[in-house]
């Protein structure tokens, strides 16, 4: 089958469905791809890069009259009408968001995959496209804050004064709010972040900034005053934003809410008290934005001096690293699409990911999908308190008296013994007693690397039986004299070579 | 000329515990080992010297016997002498482990041969021991049979010349159990036995004894294998202490009882690691009567990736943690890991190596394997002290390690291996595991990890994976 990537036709796109590396990744699925000239000319993939890699440059007829054509936007009206009946169409769609393209699709008689509509299993990460884009997205935008900003991001201390470090607040840690914490935080900047979902803190922390938390009365009930504990919850939410904004140079949002219309977390008021040469980026820009003051799609200056950016094109902005990303997305998609890797599309609409994004199959519209579930996490307590696995028996803790109960019968069974016991055997029972407890703390605090040579050195030592053996050996019995020279022949084996063999083991190790 | 030995026997007895609490630390273990040889050295001629001193008094009155004794001694002890250096020569690294066992068996042989020895030195004077001397001997042949034919065993198993599968008897407990209270009631016998008339219960005690060693270690799978070697450890110094016994020889008892608690408490530090009871690991049948849990359930798919891709990921991470198991052993890819170490450390990327407790079939010895590809040791790092770092990390290679890194431990506590303390790999950014196949591993145990979403499974040999590592990063060397 021929799979054929065309140029995008949206004004200002940087992006290509595929690069020379993934096309060529495509084409070892058995796949015969094609790329019409100057697509990825704005990603820093020119003609040549893709001829090279083999993959045939080609018009744009040729494109778009292939078995499969892959995409980054939604294809146009016009687009679709160069559709075969009965080719495949993959881009991001937004079906929901979008009847009449779904509606365009169905009458074309085409099948059609949206890359945005992956669902988000673990299984099907490798071709998330929105995450990969938020990813970058994120990236881009603290780089845009940063060349907006008319200072320093890191804290330095120089013979023309200090300088102090960047405030950074970034609200929402998905993807997009992580990658923009990362990429501040390794800029030098202070970062601290908030996001609703409470459980989301450590993800925040392990990229280095600090989880903001609201302060409220903590009067927790469950019983009918959720309503009323949600708007004052709300409140205290609203007042947190607006001090953490005052204080910070920098603000990124990124609360989007699937659906519908993105929140709005920053008040006029709020940007209108922030300091002059502050910067507010606002990610959620295409969906109304989370900041009063944002513009789709532009640089607004406020009155105060505060720069608001509503740019929606954060990720095409790293077009070449992008197209690489939404590309490699792609060919994951397809080696799930192509069992065979014999360059023939199957679609298993039995499999969740690959009925997930299917729009329309043939014409025959599937959109929307049944619900997925997404985890297979909540299952798992459920089959664990099931009937078929026991439970965890609770074990009680042992009685720490129990303890001094058997020592202390020990310690009377000891003296039973010992008083029983002819003298001339306690002065070896003593050394004996003595030599354990300091075989104890001499072995307590070995390191742990150390253990093997240990082993064969203690190996090597209780080859002192060889003593025993000696002493045995010119006793006037040639049994016994017999019999003792094997056991010195054993024993003397180990002494030598437990402690050559030691010697052999320590001189490896070496401080790097 | 006895009071200059038994003042040689301490000074040997001292540098015993120097050469063990040497062995603490790297920077004195070269000389705690060099204070072993000297204090071996000093009670061997301190003893050759009593011997020869009986020439000189009337304690053994037949002095050809003497000079026959002094030959036996020279020549068992030199061809022993030759044949230890040559093992300790040839040894295999990897082979260590059958190598201890197999010395450990030596040193309970030795203690059976002389607690013969004792007995029938006694017995053909016809005369009558007391009961504490017999039982001294008794108890000496014991433990002395325990440690060969337990040794043996392990030997066997380790060298894969017999299954490393749990040999699990019918009613096992009650068969140890049996052969312990037989052998008490034989000791109260052969205490009380005049003459030859002991040999009967001594010889069936110590078929008893060894039976119960072969099947003691028989019980024990594969991968308990290192606490059982430093159990057997600690047998075979229990031995000597009781030789010491019998003998009435202090620094055999000093020397065996170092040996022997030193052995216990490394086999209890090897337990804790393992989260398991002492009892429990000796009584063996491990993964046996343990409900394998998660069988049937669904971890989802695995994604697979090239070694290529690997070198890529390493070569662009800033910090890699190598867990390295008993796989790596089994492959011989410790010379491969070193040196693709070697070349990411030389980009400046930090490596360093997670090492679990339990990993390999003796303790340490991952230690021993890296230290011998020239890994240095101050990046070979414990579990405790890695395992807070894994969340910073951003490309862990897990190389032959299986229930050591198993989540399951800590997540499901219906697993066998629940509670085990293992090293947190999945906190890491990149999980990349080195595998032969999707077995399951030694305790049986589903991997979850090998199902995470940040898990990318890299089948085949671990060592030619591993040069073909070290090769893709070299031709990025050339490109960049």
């Amino acid at each position: 089958m021929r799979i054929g990537i065309p140029r995008e036709s949206r004004p200002g796109e940087t992006l290509v469905a595929a690069t020379a590396k993934t096309a060529s990744q495509l084409a070892a699925l058995g796949y015969d791809v094609v790329v019409e000239q100057g697509a990825g000319a704005a990603a820093d993939q020119p003609d040549g890069a893709f001829a090279d890699a083999g993959v045939r440059v080609v018009a744009g007829d040729e494109v778009w009259s292939s078995d499969v054509v892959v995409k980054v936007n939604a294809p146009t009206d016009d687009e679709i009408g160069r559709l075969r009946p009965g080719a495949t169409v993959i881009s991001l769609m937004a079906p929901a968001r979008s009847p009449e393209l779904v509606e365009r699709l169905v009458a074309q008689g085409v099948t059609a995959l949206a890359m945005d509509a992956v669902p988000r299993i673990s299984r099907a990460q490798s071709m998330d496209v929105l995450s990969s884009m938020a990813n970058v997205a994120g990236y881009r935008a603290v780089i845009e804050a940063a060349h907006e900003f008319g200072r320093l991001f890191t804290g330095q201390v120089t013979a023309a004064g200090k300088v102090p470090p960047a405030r950074v607040f970034v609200v929402g840690a998905g993807v997009a709010g992580l990658a923009a914490i990362g990429a501040a935080g390794s800029l030098g900047a202070i970062v601290r972040a908030f996001d609703v979902r409470p459980e989301v803190a450590e993800q925040v922390e392990s990229m280095g900034a600090q989880f903001v938390t609201v302060d409220m009365e903590q009067e927790v009930s469950t019983d009918g005053y959720a309503k009323e504990m949600t708007a004052e919850q709300e409140a205290a939410t609203a007042a947190m934003y607006a001090e953490e904004a005052r204080a910070a140079d920098i603000v990124i949002t990124t609360a989007l809410i699937p659906g519908r219309p993105a929140p709005q977390l920053v008040n006029a008021e709020t940007v209108a008290a922030m300091r002059p040469g502050s910067v507010v980026v606002d990610m959620a820009a295409a969906n109304g934005g989370n900041v009063a003051a944002t513009v789709r799609d532009q640089r607004v200056v406020t009155d105060n001096g505060v720069t608001v950016l509503g740019y929606t094109d954060l990720a095409g902005r790293l077009a070449a690293q992008t197209s690489q990303l939404y590309g490699t997305n792609i060919v994951n998609l397809l080696k799930l699409l192509t069992p065979g890797k014999d360059g023939v599309l199957t679609l298993d609409m039995d499999d969740v990911v690959q009925r997930g994004i299917a729009v329309t199959r043939e014409g025959e519209l599937m959109w929307p999908p049944p619900p997925v579930q997404v985890s297979a996490a909540p299952a798992a307590p459920v089959a664990e308190t099931g009937p078929g696995v026991p439970a965890p028996v609770e074990k009680t803790p042992p009685d720490p008296r129990r303890r001094l109960y058997a020592a202390g019968l020990a310690a009377v069974a000891f003296l039973a013994l010992a008083t029983s016991a002819p003298v001339s055997f306690l002065p070896s029972l003593t050394v004996f007693v003595l030599a354990v407890v300091i075989g104890f703390y001499v072995i307590g605090n070995v390191h742990h690397a150390l253990h093997t040579p240990l082993m064969s050195v203690t190996n090597a030592i209780s080859g002192i039986i060889v003593v025993g053996a000696i002493l045995q050996a010119p006793v006037d019995n040639l049994a016994v004299q017999l019999i003792a020279g094997v056991a010195i022949l054993l024993a003397s084996i180990n002494v030598f070579g437990g402690f050559l063999v030691t010697r052999r083991m320590l001189n490896m190790f070496q401080k790097g | 000329m006895v009071s200059f030995v038994s003042g040689a026997y301490i000074l040997a007895g001292l540098l015993f515990i120097f050469a063990l609490a040497g062995l603490s630390k790297h920077e004195t273990a070269r000389r705690g080992n060099a204070f072993g040889m000297a204090g071996m050295g000093l009670a061997l001629v301190a003893t050759l010297l009593l011997v020869l001193d009986y020439l000189t008094n009337d304690l053994i009155a037949d002095k050809a016997s003497i000079w026959v004794g002094l030959a036996i001694i020279l020549v068992t002890g030199t061809v022993g002498a030759v044949i230890g250096i040559r093992l300790a020569r040839g040894v295999e690294m990897t082979g260590m482990p059958e190598l201890i066992a197999m010395m450990h068996s030596f040193v309970g042989l030795a203690a059976v041969l002389v607690g013969y020895n004792t007995y029938i030195e006694v017995a053909s004077f016809g005369g009558h021991a007391d009961a504490v001397h017999n039982g001294e001997v008794f108890i000496g042949v014991f433990i002395g049979a325990v440690t060969f034919t337990g040794s043996v065993v392990a030997n066997l198993k380790l060298s894969a010349k017999m299954k490393s599968a749990p040999v699990t008897l019918p009613g096992r407990h009650l068969l140890n159990l049996g052969i312990l209270v037989a052998s008490l009631v034989l000791m109260v016998w052969f205490m009380n036995a005049d003459g030859w008339s002991g040999l009967a219960p001594l010889v069936l005690m110590t078929i008893l004894a060894l039976v119960l060693g072969f099947h003691l270690v028989a019980a024990i799978g594969g991968g308990d294998m290192p606490v059982v070697v430093s159990m057997l450890n600690s047998y075979s110094g229990w031995a000597a202490a009781a030789a010491g016994f019998m003998l009435s020889n202090d620094l055999l008892i000093i020397t065996g009882a170092l040996v022997g608690s030193s052995g216990a408490i490394l086999s209890y530090i090897m337990c804790t690691a393992m989260n398991r009871s002492f009892i429990s690991v000796i009584a063996g049948g491990f993964g046996s009567d343990g409900v394998v849990s998660g069988e049937a359930r669904d971890y989802g798919e695995h994604r697979e990736i090239q070694a290529d891709e690997v070198a890529e990921l390493l070569a662009g991470a800033s910090s890699v943690v190598i867990t390295p198991g008993y796989g790596m052993a089994v492959a011989q890819a410790q010379y491969p890991v070193a040196e693709m170490t070697r070349k990411l450390r030389e980009r400046g990327v930090d490596v360093r190596f997670g090492i679990h407790p339990v990993a390999g079939r003796l303790p340490g010895h991952m230690n021993v394997l890296l230290a011998e590809a020239k890994v240095p040791y101050d990046i070979v790092l414990e579990m405790d002290e890695v395992n807070d770092d894994f969340p910073s990390t951003d490309v862990v290679l897990v190389i032959g390690a299986n229930d050591t890194v198993n989540p399951a431990a800590l997540e499901e506590p219906g697993s066998p291996i629940a509670g085990m303390p293992v090293l947190e790999v999945w906190n890491a950014h990149d999980v990349i595991v080195f595998k032969r196949s999707m077995a399951t591993g030694y305790a049986g145990v589903q991997n979850p990890l090998f199902f995470k979403d940040n898990t990318q499974m890299l089948f085949g040999d671990a060592k030619d994976k591993v040069n073909e590592i070290v090769a893709a990063l070299d031709s990025r060397v050339g490109v960049s």
